[in-house]
């Protein structure tokens, strides 16, 4: 079978499995809704399952999508472009100075005025980030650069949350606080979905553009420029894909780790390693992790509000030791 | 004919000039050594003339301003291979070599069928197409060069500009490698090859630039090899003139402070 059929093999079933899994996102929760009964119960919105359905488990089944979507692309344009398989969005510190934003809003008290104050401000946080970062690297579009301006960043909103925390009079405050930062999509409605999902289309959407770029910096950043590709170019897009579209998701669900981390991990070795095929099956492939991580939430303990970021981390911690053994089997 | 020129090209990175005032012309179908000791300024005159580096001065290609060119047009007449043979994913051969197809191909996603059969050409004229489908990982140094330079040619170019291309290669690696760029300049392509092997460089180059200290020291047959004040000022050696199969190069002998302008001539046959 040559490489192409076996790519759109693999993309048909991760599309297959991201469909089955947000019909199944919608099924899964205290009470089980049979997924067949959704396009019947839709139309008649006074039933307890149509409302269930509409205004709990659909916005959450939409951001699991979008989210997992975009943490999975974002991560693989950013291994990409930094050439570096241990990259990830929360590399530039965008989810952190996101979570800021958020913090900030918790502590100031602004969440209880507007449903919007939150996210809003998690939004611009992440946005702050975006324009610190293009001013730390500068015109240099040097590797080591980059990731030092979004540690050093990340490193500052950390310690500044803390600061909050440590700070803070309320214990309320600093719980919600907490709990906001282990990441979660409980309790979401259509409001986060229409502040979130459209800005993390127009991130994705300027992500998807640096495939051909990052397929060219395999050969290094010398060859890709004698090749036409612009390194500056493919900088700013993988940072303001990133920092749109990860900041909108941070700003709804909170901190997210491991998905953009595992996902293109796992699926390069599918696609022939090349980076541009990754960006695809990356994006299908985060959403089906998140859907699926989203579920087990549910699943596991169904009385208890389970964070999903504390899943997203369980399930990821164990791949580090996986990859650890396959480096050590490669190197004996 | 006049095919390359460069007028007054000079580099400047922070406070450090690398390089100044280089100015050269060159005709069609030539081998091109570009030699000189370390931090002469060979790799930084190479990514220039490749457009990876911004530089003064201009580059002239058939009569028009390389500066006035699209990235894309650009890389349509200069292919450019770096001294370090890394890839940084595990891509299969032909998946390498297709990448010298982008600035032919306006597709966002995927290649052409036009692409492939340019790479696979490509690959079959570096005898290499045997590797198609495997990792590039896998392969030697010598296979890694090879592949290299098919990716090179899948890009079409006019000008082929590899930096120091048979650095770490056995000899008989070295040596093939060294004939297929003549080939390639036999066929009419412009082929600049930087190198540290004196012999290879007299052997094989039908021009030599020499480089200095970031200016051109040199430019000239394989005769300026001979000028041994010369080569002993830039390289700090002594050379042995020799011939092989009636074609005149020297081999580098002792490292000195004093020029000795007396060396034996010898004359070495197969």
């Amino acid at each position: 079978m040559t490489t192409d059929w076996r790519f759109l093999w693999l993309l048909t079933g991760l599309l297959t499995m991201v469909v089955l899994l947000f019909f199944l996102s919608l099924a899964v929760g205290q009470v089980w809704i049979d997924p067949r009964l959704f396009i019947d119960t839709m139309g008649d919105v006074d039933a307890a399952e149509a409302i269930i359905l509409s205004e709990i488990r659909l916005p959450r089944a939409i951001l699991a999508l979008a989210i997992g979507a975009i943490l999975g692309l974002s991560g693989a344009v950013l291994q990409g472009f930094l050439r570096n398989p241990l990259a990830e969005p929360g590399l530039l510190g965008i989810s952190a100075t996101a979570s800021l934003g958020a913090v900030v809003a918790i502590s100031a008290g602004l969440t209880a005025l507007h449903p919007y104050a939150l996210p809003l401000s998690a939004l611009s946080g992440a946005l702050i980030a975006v324009l610190l970062l293009q001013l730390l690297v500068g015109r240099s579009g040097d590797i080591l650069t980059i990731i030092l301006a979004g540690v050093a960043l990340g490193s500052f909103a950390s310690a500044l949350t803390s600061l909050a925390l440590n700070l803070s009079s309320n214990p309320f405050a600093a719980l919600e606080i907490v709990f906001w930062m282990l990441g979660s999509l409980a309790d979401r409605s259509m409001v986060h979905v229409e502040l979130a999902v459209p800005l993390i289309g127009l991130g994705g959407f300027l992500l998807l553009f640096t495939g051909r770029a990052l397929d060219a910096l395999s050969l290094g950043s010398d060859v890709a420029s004698s090749l036409g590709v612009s390194v500056n170019r493919t900088r700013n897009l993988a940072i303001a894909g990133t920092a749109i579209g990860v900041g909108a998701a941070t700003a709804v669900s909170g901190a997210i780790g491991f998905v953009g981390l595992i996902v293109p991990h796992l699926l390069r070795p599918l696609v022939g390693h090349k980076p541009s095929r990754l960006l695809i099956a990356s994006t299908l492939g985060g959403a089906s992790f998140l859907l699926a991580a989203d579920i087990l939430v549910r699943i596991i303990m169904p009385m208890r509000d389970l964070k999903l970021g504390v899943v997203t981390a369980i399930l990821g911690a164990p791949f580090f030791l996986w990859l650890l053994v396959t480096l050590r089997r490669r190197a004996t | 004919m006049t095919a390359l020129t460069c007028r007054n090209v000079g580099v400047r990175i922070g406070n450090n000039q690398i390089l100044e005032d280089v100015s050269f012309d060159i005709e069609h179908g030539a081998l091109i050594g570009v030699i000189g000791p370390n931090g002469a300024g060979k790799s930084t005159l190479m990514r220039a003339m490749a457009g990876i580096i911004a530089y003064d001065g201009k580059v002239i290609w058939d009569g028009a301003r390389v500066e006035d060119m699209t990235a894309n047009e650009r890389a349509q007449t200069f292919a450019y291979m770096p001294q370090e043979r890394t890839v940084h994913w595990s891509l299969r051969c032909l998946d390498v070599v297709l990448l010298g197809r982008l600035p032919f191909s306006p597709r966002m996603f995927g290649v052409s069928v036009n692409d492939v059969e340019h790479a696979r050409a490509a690959m079959a004229r570096m005898n290499v197409l045997a590797f198609e489908n495997r990792s590039f990982d896998t392969l030697s140094g010598g296979e890694k060069a090879r592949v290299l330079i098919a990716r090179m040619l899948a890009q079409d170019p006019r000008v082929f500009i590899a930096d120091e291309p048979i650095n770490g290669l056995d000899p008989a690696h070295q040596i093939s490698l060294m004939e297929d760029f003549q080939a390639l300049a036999r066929s009419g392509r412009l082929v600049f090859v930087s190198l540290h092997d004196l012999t290879l460089a007299g052997r094989w180059c039908d021009r030599l630039l020499l480089l200095d200290k970031g200016r051109l020291r040199s430019n000239g047959t394989r005769a300026l090899l001979l000028e041994s004040r010369v080569i002993g000022e830039v390289y700090r050696i002594e050379t042995v003139p020799i011939t092989l199969d009636g074609t005149l190069t020297v081999v580098p002998a002792s490292r000195t402070e004093r020029l000795n302008d007396r060396h034996e001539i010898r004359e070495i046959s197969k």
